[in-house]
C-alpha cells in the first residue's frame, strides 16, 4: 500500500490485508536525470544510509531493507553505490534536513533516505524519499509501502523501482519474477522441473517435479498464469499452469501430433504455439478458454517459436523456409510473412520487447551463439553477447535488459541464466541455485 | 568402420547405459520402456539371443540410425537398418514401435524439437514404405534433450543425431 505525503507527516495510509499492493505514482522528475537510451559508460553515484528503524523493528530489518535497495540499483549498472564506509553523515532521523554537503562530500548524487516499522500486528510500514544531492531538491514526492515483515523483499524491490524510475524516467522491473526450468544430474541424464523465483534469484520455489521432461515456461502478460511445454503424456504437449494454486491442465491436441513453444497474446486468451504433424512444424493459435485453433501458416519447412507484438497485431517467429533459419513477421491472423534477419548465420527465437521497439533474438554463426536485438523491420540488429551457447532470450517488462540461457561446453556442461542490458553492457550471472534454463520474466508485480 | 557397427560394439561393450538411454527416462506411452531400463537384455526386454526380443531388436538389428548435421535424410547405412527394422516388425507383431528423434545440442531447443520430429518422420514414412503398418508407429522429437554422448565436439554430436526406434508392446495388429 501506498500513499503520497505531504511532508512532514503522511495523511493516507490505508490497511492491507496480505502481501503488498502499489498505486502507480506519476514520477516527478527533478534536475537529476539519468538518461539511458544511450547506454551508461559511467554509473551514477548514490547512496542508501540505512532506513531508520522505528522503535516496533528490529534493525536487522532496516538494513536489509537498504542493502537490498543498493543492491537493486548497483545491479543494473547504471547505478554505483557509495559504501556506508565511506558516509560522513548518519541519518538518525527520517524528518530531520538531510545534510547535502556530507553527501556532496563523498559524491554521492542521490540519495535515498527511509524509516521502517513494525505495529502490533506485524505489519510493516516503509517510508523512503529520494534525493537530488546537488540541488538539495527532493525527487518526486515521500511515498510508503506497507506490507508483511516476511515480504520486505518485495517492498525493498517497490523502493528500488521507484528510485530507478525517478532517476532514468522508464519503468523499472526490480518487483518481478522469473520462472524457467531447474536443472539438475549430468548432461546425458538431466532431470527438469519447473521452478520460479524473484528476479535476483531470491524466493526459489519449484511449480513441477522432475517425472517428466518440461520445456520453455512463458508467463501469461499479468503474470497469474504460465504456458509451458511438457512430455507428461509421453508426447510433448502444452500446459497451462495457475501460479497461485500451481494446478494444471493440458491443452486440447490432436493425437499423433506434437504441440510446443507457446506463448499467450498480450490479451492473455489466446495461445500462439507450433504443431508438427508429419514431420512438419507450423504456427498455431488457440483461445485458452475454447480450445478452438486456427493455423496460420501451412508451408513444409519448420515454423517455430513464434512471439506477438506488444499490440497483438504481429507475430514474429522463425523459419527455415530459405533453407537457413532467419526471422519473420506476419500479421496476427496469419498470411503473407515479411522476412526481416539478413545477416549471416541461423537466427531464432524472436522475442518481441514489451515496449514494441525491438526483437531479442539467439544467433547461431560460425559455430558461436549470440543474444541480440534488432529494430522490428530488421534494422540495427546488435548482438549483446558471444559463447558457446546462449539462446532463449526474455525481456524484463521495462525492455532495458534481458536473461537469457548460457549453457557451457563440453560432458559437464551446464547451463545457467544470464542477463544483459540491451546496449550489451552488465552481463551478469543470476543466481538461481544450480542448474537453470529456459527464462520467463513475468511483468511488474 | 561404419557407425552402425560402432554402436553395436557400443553397446556390447562398455556403454551399455548411453545405449539404453532412450529407456531410461520411462515417460514414454508405451508400457515396456520402465522394464527395459531397468536392465539390459532381461525381464521383458528379453535375450539378446532370442530373434523375437526387443533386446535382440536393439542390439542385432540395430534400433537407431545416425543423421548428418541438419538435415534429417536417411543415409544408405540407415537405410539398410531400417530395412532389417521393417522385417523385424513384420515378423514381430505382437510388437509396435515409437521412433525417437533427437538432435546434437548445436540449435535452440524450438527448433531442434522440430528437426528431431522430421528425422522420426523420416524413418517412420521409410518403415512404412517397408510394409509396416501406420498404426504400429508413432513419433516423438526429444530435440536436445535427450544426448547419449556428452562431449561438444562431432564424435559425440554424430551419436546423437539419431532416430531410435523403441519397441513397445502393443495390442495386435
Amino acid at each position: 500500500m501506498m500513499a503520497r505525503f505531504l511532508a512532514p507527516r503522511f495523511l493516507a495510509l490505508l490497511a492491507l490485508c496480505t502481501g503488498v499492493l502499489a498505486i502507480p505514482a506519476t514520477a516527478q522528475n527533478g534536475p537529476l536525470r539519468l538518461e539511458i537510451t544511450e547506454g551508461v559508460i559511467e554509473p551514477l553515484p548514490f547512496a542508501v544510509p540505512t532506513f531508520v528503524p522505528g522503535s516496533g523493528t528490529s534493525g536487522q530489518v532496516a538494513q536489509d531493507i537498504s542493502n537490498l535497495i543498493a543492491a537493486d540499483l548497483s545491479g543494473t549498472g547504471l547505478f554505483r553505490e557509495i559504501p556506508a564506509s565511506a558516509h560522513i553523515s548518519r541519518v538518525t532521523s527520517f524528518s530531520s534536513p538531510v545534510q547535502f554537503a556530507d553527501w556532496k562530500a563523498v559524491n554521492a548524487q542521490a540519495l535515498v533516505t527511509g524509516a521502517v516499522d513494525t505495529d502490533a500486528s506485524g505489519r510493516l510500514t516503509v517510508q523512503f524519499r529520494v534525493w537530488d544531492v546537488y540541488s538539495g531538491q527532493e525527487l518526486g514526492n515521500g511515498q510508503q509501502f506497507v506490507g508483511t515483515e516476511a515480504g520486505w523483499r518485495r517492498i525493498a524491490h517497490k523502493i528500488a523501482d521507484q528510485v530507478y524510475s525517478r532517476i532514468t524516467g522508464e519503468g523499472g522491473y526490480f518487483d518481478s519474477r522469473v520462472v524457467y526450468v531447474s536443472e539438475t544430474g549430468p548432461k546425458d541424464q538431466r532431470a527438469k522441473r519447473l521452478a520460479i523465483m524473484d528476479y535476483d534469484g531470491a524466493n526459489v520455489s519449484y511449480l513441477t517435479d522432475s517425472a517428466s521432461l518440461v520445456l520453455a515456461p512463458r508467463f501469461s502478460p499479468t503474470g497469474d498464469r504460465i504456458l509451458y511445454t511438457s512430455y507428461e503424456s509421453g508426447f510433448p504437449r502444452i500446459y497451462v499452469l495457475d501460479v497461485a494454486s500451481v494446478t494444471r491442465r493440458s491443452l486440447p491436441a490432436q493425437d499423433g501430433t506434437m504441440s510446443f513453444a507457446p506463448r499467450f497474446a498480450p490479451n492473455g486468451q489466446t495461445v500462439v504455439y507450433s504443431v508438427e504433424s508429419g514431420g512438419n512444424t507450423d504456427i498455431y493459435t488457440m483461445d485458452i478458454n475454447s480450445g478452438a485453433s486456427q493455423r496460420l501458416t501451412s508451408a513444409p519447412s519448420i515454423e517455430t517459436a513464434p512471439s506477438f507484438s506488444p499490440d497483438g497485431r504481429q507475430i514474429v517467429f522463425e523459419s527455415d523456409r530459405t533453407g537457413r533459419n532467419q526471422l519473420y513477421v506476419m500479421s496476427a491472423g496469419g498470411g503473407e510473412a515479411q522476412r526481416i534477419s539478413s545477416g549471416e548465420g541461423n537466427y531464432g527465437t524472436p522475442v518481441w520487447s514489451p515496449r514494441g521497439d525491438l526483437i531479442a533474438f539467439t544467433k547461431q554463426s560460425k559455430s558461436r551463439f549470440h543474444i541480440g536485438v534488432m529494430r522490428t523491420d530488421g534494422s540495427e540488429e546488435r548482438l549483446l553477447t558471444a559463447s558457446f551457447l546462449d539462446e532463449g532470450p526474455t525481456w524484463a517488462p521495462n525492455g532495458r535488459v534481458i536473461m537469457f540461457t548460457r549453457e557451457t561446453q563440453g560432458a559437464t556442461g551446464q547451463a545457467g541464466l544470464y542477463s544483459v542490458d540491451i546496449t550489451g553492457r552488465n552481463l551478469r550471472a543470476v543466481t538461481s541455485g544450480g542448474g537453470a534454463s529456459d527464462p520467463s520474466w513475468s511483468p511488474l508485480q | 568402420m561404419t557407425f552402425l557397427k560402432t554402436v553395436t560394439l557400443l553397446c556390447a561393450g562398455l556403454a551399455l547405459a548411453a545405449c539404453t538411454s532412450p529407456d531410461r527416462f520411462g515417460d514414454d506411452a508405451a508400457g515396456l520402456n520402465g522394464g527395459m531400463g531397468a536392465g539390459m537384455g532381461a525381464g521383458m526386454n528379453g535375450s539378446a539371443s532370442d530373434p523375437r526380443s526387443p533386446a535382440y531388436f536393439q542390439q542385432t538389428v540395430g534400433d537407431r540410425v545416425l543423421f548428418v548435421i541438419d538435415t534429417y535424410n536417411l543415409t544408405p547405412e540407415g537405410q539398410r537398418t531400417l530395412d532389417g527394422q521393417a522385417q523385424w516388425l513384420t515378423t514381430n507383431r505382437d510388437y509396435n514401435a515409437v521412433i525417437e528423434g533427437h538432435a546434437d545440442e548445436q540449435g535452440t531447443r524450438e527448433y531442434n524439437l522440430a528437426l528431431g520430429a522430421r528425422r522420426a518422420n523420416s524413418v517412420q514414412e521409410y518403415l512404412i514404405g517397408q510394409g509396416v503398418p501406420a498404426s504400429r508407429l508413432r513419433t516423438v522429437s526429444y530435440g536436445k534433450e535427450r544426448p547419449i554422448e556428452i562431449c561438444s565436439n562431432e564424435a559425440c554430436y554424430s551419436q546423437n543425431r539419431r532416430a531410435v526406434t523403441v519397441i513397445s508392446v502393443g495390442a495386435s495388429s
